[in-house]
């Protein structure tokens, strides 16, 4: 069979975007990957290991490295897609710096922005040195140097879940999904690292939704002893050593706690990207109650835009794991390939 | 701690403050507890910054108290709020200063209120008509009067007598701030720095040369709470409110503590002396108190008000400790005199005495 060379430009060069690209170059397909960052992979080449089994992230990172390696892509660093639109039978694609493109298909990978966790004000993180994101600490394991901000190795580290998700009071009432088992695969990794410190995870609920995590989660309480307290910490406060003071409801006992750490880790969620956002509104591409993209059905058309040859991949729809932004971005690009194949 | 975070949110929450004009309501605590204070304000405001404050003194109470005690309802608190505004319409004033934190809470409420239901503000104007036949303009700022202290603290500065200075030690005095929860707890948009790190007595204190105390209870409640005070059974909770503040600021070693809220400083004045009298515990060092002061007269003091005639002997924690710091000369043995030069009686047990 011959496969007639199409052009794909697919905005994103995370883990969505290249995975999607490396299924339409295995068929094929010329693609262009835009990037607004210098270098491929998104967040996860930020991160030091990757939950549920704990292999570290360069491994995933490797993989796509290896993927864009592939004559059919061409991945172009530091350019942002701003505007799509569609002429007649193609598609044009506004690009930073003003330049336009043409695409037969575009594959939307804008992906997500972690929750800025200064405007959860109460944690006082930007203000308090021992207030620290879940991003922060993957770099410090990254660094292998888990210490305070005074260089003291914690005896009590506090995660706190939920920062920026599941919340009102910042707009964002969905749940990021994988911050859960990502606090209880950095509980493990501390006390791991450092079996004097105690560990406590403040939780609403504990979502373990994927295959292994439930175990994973199982293990962090017996193997680990990691601490889980039900409820939510309320505010949060320096100390005259420089820990942090923490008021929380235990809302299994009942009743009102207060606690000092050495390190308090706040679990960021997932939130529509910026850039995602702006590309949106620039393309009158719909977006939902949570502000990511909406699709045209939630269940069977979830990679599907309103706009005849755009399709959606990974965490710019909703936030999912690695494995499922893998599958999503598969099944985004063979939509892609159906709609090439039948213009 | 990171101040480049703090000035971040501080930036964030600015608020416009009218620079004159000011329709002044008064405090039920505060002109009750702190006499002095409120007229430290007026004097300071018409005399060091030379502004026009008008008072009625047809204003009545906003109600609050009996408004977060369940027994006043909202329509009742809005037209008395409304009959405010009437007042000052009359009067020709469109920006309205607040005394107490409670009042400027309870007219922000209703401000915001009748924005997203335009009926109830309907309602209002003829409730207030039907009842008094008065009309009213929507005031065009509120601001509580902390706030327009906050605005000209600088120009203060540059006038003060005194500093928030240690002359014994010489370093800044070191200061507890305590902002009342109604000032931005339910709009943090409508106070100065926001709810979580207010900058509206930090400003001051730092403008004037002391240096304000971040401790782990700084956000806690003072204690008054409305109903853990007001129903005699629940003072057990107000009080131990309080000294988890206490308790919590001890070992910062302040020099004073100043609130924007008449509430919360009669609170951490009054349940000091309380808890000594019960457990014999104090909270300045040996046998001493953390005096307690409003914003008024932290200002006053700064400009080289006489401490006894703005009425700081009335608190039960004696600002003497504080005065010799700032090399203030006041004769203690005059706090407690009259007008006529009559002596007073004295109020027993008062801590730093």
């Amino acid at each position: 069979m011959t496969v007639m060379t199409k052009h794909v430009i697919i905005a994103g060069g995370g883990v969505a975007g290249i995975e999607a690209a490396g299924v339409l170059a295995d068929m094929g397909h010329t693609v262009s990957i835009l990037e607004k960052e210098g270098n491929p992979g998104g967040h996860v080449s930020k991160w030091h290991a990757l939950f549920p089994d704990r292999r570290p992230a360069g491994e995933v990172t490797g993989y796509l490295g290896k993927r864009i390696e592939n004559e059919n892509i061409r991945f172009i660093a530091g350019t942002s897609v701003e505007k799509i639109e569609r002429h007649g039978g193609g598609l044009t694609v506004g690009i930073s710096g003003g330049t336009t493109l043409n695409a037969d298909a575009v594959i939307v990978a804008t992906g997500f922005d972690l929750f800025d966790a200064r405007r959860k004000e109460e944690y006082g993180y930007g203000i308090y040195d021992n207030v620290i994101t879940s991003a922060d600490l993957e770099q410090m394991f990254n660094d292998d140097r888990l210490l305070t901000s005074d260089g003291r190795v914690p005896d009590r580290i506090g995660f706190v879940h939920c920062v920026g998700s599941r919340d009102e009071k910042v707009c964002n009432e969905h749940c990021s999904k994988v911050c859960c088992v990502t606090a209880v695969k950095q509980a493990i990794e501390v006390r791991e690292k450092l079996p004097g410190c105690e560990v406590f995870c403040f939780y609403m609920d504990m979502r373990m939704f994927g295959p292994f995590y439930e175990e994973l989660y199982r293990e962090s309480q017996e193997k680990y002893n990691v601490n889980y307290i039900r409820g939510k910490v309320s505010e949060a406060s320096g100390t005259m050593k420089k820990r942090v003071a923490l008021k929380v409801e235990d809302t299994l006992a009942g009743r009102p706690l207060k606690m000092e750490v050495d390190l308090l880790v706040l679990m960021t969620g997932m939130e529509m990207s910026k850039s995602g956002a702006k590309l949106a509104e620039a393309s009158g591409f719909a977006t939902g109650i949570n502000r990511f993209l909406e699709s045209t059905d939630n269940h069977y058309g979830s990679n599907m835009s309103k706009m005849k040859g755009v399709f959606y991949a990974g965490t710019c729809t909703a936030p999912m794991n690695i494995t499922d932004t893998i599958s999503h971005a598969r099944a985004a690009a063979v939509e892609a390939v159906k709609y090439l194949s039948s213009k | 701690m990171q101040l480049e975070g703090k000035k971040r949110i501080w930036a964030e929450y600015q608020k416009d403050i009218p620079d004159d004009h000011f329709f002044y309501v008064r405090s039920c605590i505060r002109q009750t507890f702190f006499a002095g204070s409120e007229q430290v304000f007026l004097k300071i405001m018409r005399d060091d910054l030379g502004k026009d404050v008008m008072e009625d003194p047809r204003h009545t109470t906003c109600t609050g108290i009996g408004y977060h005690g369940d027994v006043v309802p909202f329509e009742t608190i809005s037209t008395v709020v409304a009959r405010h505004f009437a007042l000052a319409t009359e009067a020709g004033y469109k920006n309205i200063a607040i005394s107490c934190v409670t009042s400027f809470g309870i007219y922000t409420e209703i401000l915001e209120t009748w924005k997203h239901f335009p009926d109830l503000l309907a309602k209002t104007r003829d409730n207030l008509f039907k009842a008094t036949g008065r009309e009213f303009d929507l005031p065009e700022s509120i601001a509580h009067a902390s706030d327009i202290i906050y605005k000209f603290r600088d120009e203060l500065a540059r006038k003060a007598k005194y500093q928030l200075y240690d002359i014994t030690t010489g370093k800044p005095l070191k200061v507890v701030e305590h902002i009342g929860c109604h000032y931005a707890k339910m709009f943090p948009k409508h106070g100065i720095g926001g709810a979580e790190f207010p900058h509206v007595l930090v400003g001051m204190i730092e403008s004037w040369g002391g240096e304000v105390i971040d401790y782990p209870e700084r956000r806690h409640c003072c204690g008054f709470g409305f109903r853990q005070y007001l129903i005699q059974a629940n003072r057990g909770y107000s009080i131990s409110a309080s000294r988890k503040k206490f308790e919590s600021m001890e070992p910062y070693k302040p020099d004073m503590i100043v609130a924007n809220c008449p509430g919360c400083a009669m609170f951490m004045d009054r349940w000091q002396y309380t808890i000594k009298e019960i457990d014999d515990v104090t909270y300045g060092g040996y046998k001493t108190g953390i005096p307690t002061l409003t914003y008024e007269e932290m200002a006053g003091l700064v400009m080289g008000y006489d401490p006894w005639e703005m009425g700081l002997q009335f608190h039960n924690v004696q600002a003497l400790p504080l005065l010799r710091k700032m090399g203030i000369k006041a004769d203690p043995d005059k706090r407690f005199l009259a007008k006529d030069g009559s002596r007073l009686p004295e109020p027993a047990n008062l801590i730093n005495s």
